[in-house]
């Protein structure tokens, strides 16, 4: 019998220290049945890719409240790429002016950003459906 | 021969680590990806640690981690934390502790939940040690779950398994209960920087005065530990290596592998047994009435086994 659980990595990736949105999305996906693997803080987005590859993850989220986010999404995108793991889906949340959002799905450098406001049940079934439909692709 | 085991056995960590998820996924290339492996397997040095909650399995995984990497071992970390009985989902959170390897080629680190399994190890933790094992590694880390007296898999899993203590945590009538004091080969007295340690460690020993183990000629050494400074690790791999030692000398670890690979085969066979054995009985009318009867009290369980032993 074949099960396929989904695997997120959740990491906060450079210099500021507020992860209670992380920790809160980590609780609702495994709440949502996910299995979540939690890096931690002042993650470098090398450390993100390199742990996201030996997990084996179907997505990254990325937490970012410090203003760093058009930086550090293009960087971990490109590793990906550099990697051949771009299979891996990129998606954040944190504050980010509407602006930089639609520039950020745009440039493809991330999937979906959830900003404040998005209920964790919403991130939860986006997450779900473009899994499973990436799957049977 | 499967693409991914090629892929593996040149090196590749991105094969190594999809296998580990098909296997864990129960997929349906599990059993090729298995056998192919297993040629490969059995050269790493199983190394489990055990231990309640917050004992600093992690984190003395970490420093045993990096103490191996200083003499150019390549190591595999696989570290469990528990899967949700009630939405199958789980926070794997032990990587947090050891981000200090993340950019080290020469460290391969992987979470699993537990997905149902009650032992304090995940349902494949036995698979994706062969997984690493072919894959190369030298040393691969067991991380069990927090555990409480009794989750004791890894016993059956690791070459040499680890209890981590820490101090002030029960007296000592904790160190004689059964379970998990009796599967140590070694004991870490883990944050040995706080108050306590010595006592506890002298615990263990009177512990052990009256008597250890599974082998009565390798007493558990006790060594404190703090992970802060890295106090007594060298002495933790002196005593890791003299286990070692001994038990490949005196034939435990033969014995130990040996014990580990029927308890293997066994599984196997039973969990194929178990599969075509339900797969008939539950396409099977007479059963399906005997079950009924057995519900309204007019048949009984065991009057039912012996007719489904009787029949199939």
């Amino acid at each position: 019998m074949e099960e396929c659980k989904i695997r997120v990595l959740v990491a906060k990736p450079g210099l500021d220290g507020h992860d209670r949105g992380a920790k809160v999305i980590a609780r609702a996906l495994r709440d949502g049945g996910m299995e979540v693997i939690y890096t931690g803080l002042h993650q470098t987005p090398e450390q993100v890719v390199e742990a996201a590859i030996q997990e084996d993850v179907d997505v990254i989220g990325l937490s970012i409240l410090s203003g760093a986010h058009m930086t550090i999404f293009p960087r971990v995108k490109q590793l990906l790429l550099e990697n051949g793991a771009d299979n891996i889906m990129l998606i954040g949340g944190g504050t980010m002016p509407e602006e930089d959002v639609q520039a950020l799905i745009l440039s493809g450098d991330a999937k979906a950003l959830f900003t404040p406001g998005t209920s964790t049940e919403d991130i939860i079934t986006w997450i779900r459906q473009s899994v499973y439909s990436g799957e049977s692709a | 021969m499967h693409e991914l085991v090629s892929r593996l056995l040149e090196g590749d960590r991105r094969a190594a680590a999809r296998i580990i998820t098909l296997v864990e996924n129960n997929g349906q290339e599990k059993e090729q990806l298995l056998s192919e492996l297993f040629p490969h397997t059995g050269k790493a040095f199983v190394l489990g640690v055990t231990g309640s909650p917050g004992a600093g399995k992690s984190s003395l995984v970490d420093s045993l981690v990096t103490h191996y990497r200083q003499q150019s071992l390549t190591i595999g970390v696989i570290a469990v934390d528990p899967t949700s009985p009630f939405t199958g989902g789980a926070i794997l959170g032990d990587r947090i502790r050891m981000q200090d390897h993340a950019l080290d080629r020469g460290v391969f680190i992987r979470s699993m939940g537990t997905r149902g399994s009650l032992g304090g190890l995940a349902r494949a933790t036995k698979e994706a040690i062969k997984v690493l094992d072919a894959y190369g590694r030298d040393i691969i880390l067991v991380e069990t779950v927090g555990v409480g007296q009794s989750e004791l898999d890894i016993m059956a899993t690791a070459d040499t398994t680890l209890v981590v203590l820490n101090p002030g945590t029960g007296d000592g009538i904790q160190t004689i209960k059964a379970g998990i004091m009796e599967i140590a080969d070694i004991f870490v007295v883990n944050k040995c920087d706080r108050d306590g340690a010595d006592k506890m460690a002298a615990e263990v020993e009177s512990m052990l005065d009256l008597g250890h183990g599974q082998n009565p000629y390798w007493r558990p050494p006790v060594k404190k530990t703090s992970t802060i400074d890295g106090r007594g690790i060298p002495e933790l791999v002196g005593a890791i290596i003299e286990h070692r030692e001994f038990a490949t000398a005196s034939g435990d670890f033969a014995e130990r592998r040996g014990q580990q690979l029927k308890a293997e085969v066994s599984e196997i066979v039973e969990d194929y047994l178990k599969k075509m054995l339900w797969s008939k009985v539950g396409a099977n009318a007479e059963m399906a009435q005997l079950l009924k009867d057995a519900s309204e009290r007019k048949s009984d369980p065991y009057t039912i086994a012996r007719r489904i032993l009787e029949v199939f």
